[in-house]
C-alpha cells in the first residue's frame, strides 16, 4: 500500500485553466494530470504531451492484415485446395482484393486497440482514482504531486494566482 | 481587423498563359500535319481491314478536344461545387481559402462553347460526329448494313437535339450557380450582414441537388455514350470521383502556389492539413469506385459488358495496358502512401508533388475513358495531346486567375472568418 498525494486546483473556465497550465509549467511546476469533462482543444500542446505514435502502429498492423490475407487466400486456393470458380486462374488476385482490404482494416484496427489498452495500462482489476467528481460534472481539475518538501503555501498561491477558484490536498491509496 | 488582401496578377503571367496557348497551338499545328502526311493512308487501309472507322487526324484533333475540355469543365464545376458543400455544412475552416474554389468555375462559359462547338460543328458539315457513333444516323435506318437496333433503342435519349439541349442545361446551371455564389460572396465583402450568408446557404443546398442529376447526366453524355452499346451504373460516381479529386488538387495547388507568392498568409499548415486530408481520402473513394466498376464486369465476364476493359486491359494489342496500371499507381498507389502520414499533409511540398501527380493522373484517367472508344488502337501520346493539353490548361488558367484577381483573397466579412483563422487540427 502506498499512498501519493496530491494538490488539486480546481478551475471554472477552459481558458484560465489553459492559461494556468502554462503559467505553472513556465513556473517550473511539474503538472501530474488535468482532468475535464470533455476533451479540451489544443490541451495536448499546452501540457507538452508528444504527438501518439499509435499511427504508426496502424501501419504495420495494417501491413501484416494484408500480407496475411493475400497467403492466406493464395495458399488455400492456389496450393492446398485449387478449384476452378467462374473459369478464373486459381490466383485470381482482383477477387482477392475485397478481403485483402478487409482483413487489413480489421488488423489495423484491432491492433491499434489492443496496442492502446497494453500501453495505457488499461485492465479490469484497473483502479482509477478520482480526483474530484466535480471534474466529471462542471469543473476542471489540475493535479500536482505532492513530494517530500515541496512548499504547500507556495503551490497554493501560485494556483490561485492563476485562477483556481479552490485548492484542495489530496490522498490517493493505491 | 481583418483587411482585404487583393491578388495583382504580375504582367509576366499573363503573357506566360498566352505563350502557354501560342506553342499550345504551334504544337497543335505541328503534330497535325504531321499525323496528316505520315499516317493517312495507312489508318484507311487499316480501318478497312479491321472493319471499323479510320481514325485519322481530324478524329485525333476532336478526340483531344473534347478530353480536354471533359476534364477542364470539370475541374471548374468543381470548384463551385466545393464551395456549395462548405455553406451546406456550415464549414468554419475553409473560409480561408474559399475564393480559390469560388473563381475555378470562370472557366465553365468558355468550357461550353467549346464542347457546343466541338460537338457541332461535325455535324453540320459532316453530317454526324465520329467521336459518337450513335450520332450516324445511317445506324438509325432499317435495312441499311450499319443498322444498329441496340442504339435505335437507345435513341429516345441519346438523339442529337436532346442532347444539345441538356449539354446547354448543364453548362448554363452550373454558370449561374457559379455567377450567384461569387456575386454574393462579392457583395458580402462590400456589405457585411447574414443575408448574404443565409443566401449562400440555399444557393449551396440546391446547387448541390442539380449537380447530384447533371453531373451523373453528363457522365453518361459526354463520356459513357463514346462506348454506346456498353453502360455502367457506377459510370456518373466513376466521372464524378475524377473530376472532385483533380478539382480538390487543383485548389490545393493553387493555394500553395498564392502562398509561395507571398499570399494567403493566414493560410497555415492547418488548412493545408485538411486540404491533404481530402486529397487522400478522395483519392481512395476513386480507386473504390474504380475498383467496384472494374471488379462486377471482370467477375462476371460477360462478353457485352466486359468489352470495355478488355479493350484497355490487353486488347487493341497492348496499347493502352499499360496506361491501365500507371492510372492506378499515379492516382492510388503514389497519393496514399506518400500522403499518408501527418507531416505530409503538412507540407507545401509534398503536398505540390502529389497534386501535379494527381492532375497529370486523372488527365490520364480521362485519356483512357476517351481514347479506346473514339481513336481504337491508333491514338497516341505526341505533339497533338501535348499541344492541345497546354492550350487548354492556357485558357483555363487566364480565365482563373483573372476572375481570381476581381475579389479579395480574404472574404472580410464572412461570418465564419474569425474561425477560419484559428483553425487547428
Amino acid at each position: 500500500m502506498t499512498s501519493k498525494k496530491y494538490i488539486l486546483g480546481v478551475f471554472e473556465d477552459e481558458d484560465v485553466l489553459l492559461d494556468a497550465i502554462e503559467k505553472t509549467r513556465a513556473a517550473g511546476t511539474k503538472i501530474y494530470d488535468v482532468f475535464s469533462p470533455y476533451p479540451i482543444h489544443g490541451i495536448d500542446d499546452v501540457l507538452g504531451i508528444q504527438r501518439s505514435r499509435l499511427p504508426i502502429v496502424a501501419f504495420f498492423c495494417g501491413l501484416c492484415g494484408t500480407s496475411f490475407a493475400l497467403w492466406m487466400q493464395i495458399y488455400m486456393l492456389g496450393f492446398d485446395w485449387p478449384m476452378i470458380i467462374g473459369g478464373k486462374p486459381h490466383i485470381a488476385l482482383p477477387s482477392f482484393i475485397p478481403v485483402t482490404f478487409e482483413l487489413t482494416v480489421l488488423f489495423a484496427a484491432f491492433g491499434m486497440v489492443i496496442t492502446f489498452f497494453i500501453i495505457s495500462g488499461l485492465r479490469p482489476t484497473l483502479k482509477v482514482p478520482v480526483m474530484d467528481v466535480r471534474s466529471t460534472d462542471d469543473k476542471y481539475v489540475m493535479a500536482i504531486e505532492l513530494k517530500e518538501g515541496t512548499d504547500i503555501s507556495k503551490l497554493n498561491d501560485l494556483l490561485r494566482s492563476n485562477g483556481a477558484i479552490e485548492v484542495n490536498e489530496k490522498e490517493v491509496v493505491k | 481587423m481583418i483587411t482585404e488582401e487583393r491578388l495583382s496578377i504580375p504582367a509576366g503571367a499573363t503573357k506566360r498563359f498566352f505563350y502557354m496557348i501560342a506553342i499550345g497551338l504551334v504544337l497543335l499545328v505541328a503534330g497535325l500535319i504531321i499525323a496528316a502526311n505520315f499516317s493517312g493512308g495507312h489508318g484507311e487501309a487499316h480501318g478497312a481491314a479491321a472493319g471499323h472507322h479510320a481514325a485519322g487526324w481530324g478524329q485525333r484533333l476532336l478526340a483531344n478536344l473534347w478530353l480536354n475540355n471533359v476534364y477542364f469543365t470539370g475541374i471548374a464545376v468543381v470548384g463551385v461545387l466545393f464551395v456549395a458543400i462548405q455553406y451546406v455544412a456550415y464549414a468554419g475552416w475553409s473560409v480561408l481559402i474559399k475564393r480559390v474554389p469560388e473563381a475555378l468555375g470562370s472557366y465553365l462559359l468558355v468550357g461550353g462553347v467549346i464542347m457546343l462547338l466541338v460537338f457541332l460543328l461535325p455535324i453540320i458539315f459532316t453530317g454526324h460526329n465520329t467521336l459518337f457513333h450513335w450520332t450516324d444516323h445511317s445506324v438509325h435506318e432499317v435495312g441499311n448494313p450499319n443498322y444498329d437496333p441496340i442504339i435505335v433503342g437507345k435513341s429516345g435519349y441519346l438523339n442529337i437535339p436532346f442532347y444539345v439541349i441538356r449539354m446547354v442545361a448543364y453548362f448554363t446551371l452550373w454558370f449561374l450557380f457559379f455567377k450567384w455564389l461569387r456575386k454574393e460572396s462579392m457583395a458580402e465583402d462590400l456589405n457585411g450582414g447574414l443575408d448574404h450568408y443565409n443566401k449562400s446557404i440555399r444557393l449551396g443546398a440546391t446547387f448541390l441537388v442539380v449537380f447530384g442529376v447533371t453531373s451523373s447526366m453528363s457522365a453518361w453524355d459526354w463520356v459513357l455514350s463514346i462506348d454506346t452499346h456498353w453502360f455502367s451504373t457506377m459510370f456518373g460516381w466513376y466521372v464524378f470521383a475524377s473530376w472532385w479529386v483533380s478539382g480538390l488538387a487543383a485548389i490545393t495547388l493553387t493555394i500553395i502556389f498564392l502562398k509561395q507568392m507571398g499570399y494567403m498568409k493566414m493560410v497555415t499548415s492547418n488548412h493545408l492539413h485538411d486540404l491533404g486530408k481530402f486529397l487522400f481520402g478522395f483519392s481512395i473513394f476513386w480507386t473504390y469506385i474504380w475498383f467496384s466498376q472494374f471488379m462486377l464486369y471482370w467477375y462476371a465476364n460477360i462478353p457485352e459488358e466486359v468489352i470495355y476493359f478488355q479493350e484497355r486491359l490487353g486488347g487493341n494489342n497492348n496499347h493502352y495496358t499499360w496506361i491501365f496500371f500507371f492510372n492506378l499507381v499515379i492516382n492510388f498507389a503514389f497519393p496514399f502512401l506518400v500522403l499518408m502520414t501527418r507531416d505530409a499533409k503538412r507540407q507545401m511540398i509534398m503536398l505540390k508533388i502529389v497534386c501535379i501527380a494527381i492532375l497529370i493522373g486523372h488527365w490520364f484517367d480521362f485519356y483512357l475513358m476517351i481514347m479506346p472508344g473514339t481513336m481504337r488502337g491508333e491514338s497516341g501520346f505526341g505533339l497533338i495531346e501535348v499541344g492541345t493539353a497546354l492550350t487548354f490548361l492556357g485558357i483555363f488558367l487566364l480565365r482563373f486567375t483573372k476572375e481570381l484577381s476581381k475579389a479579395s483573397l480574404v472574404p472580410v466579412n464572412h461570418p465564419f472568418l474569425e474561425e477560419s483563422i484559428h483553425h487547428h487540427v
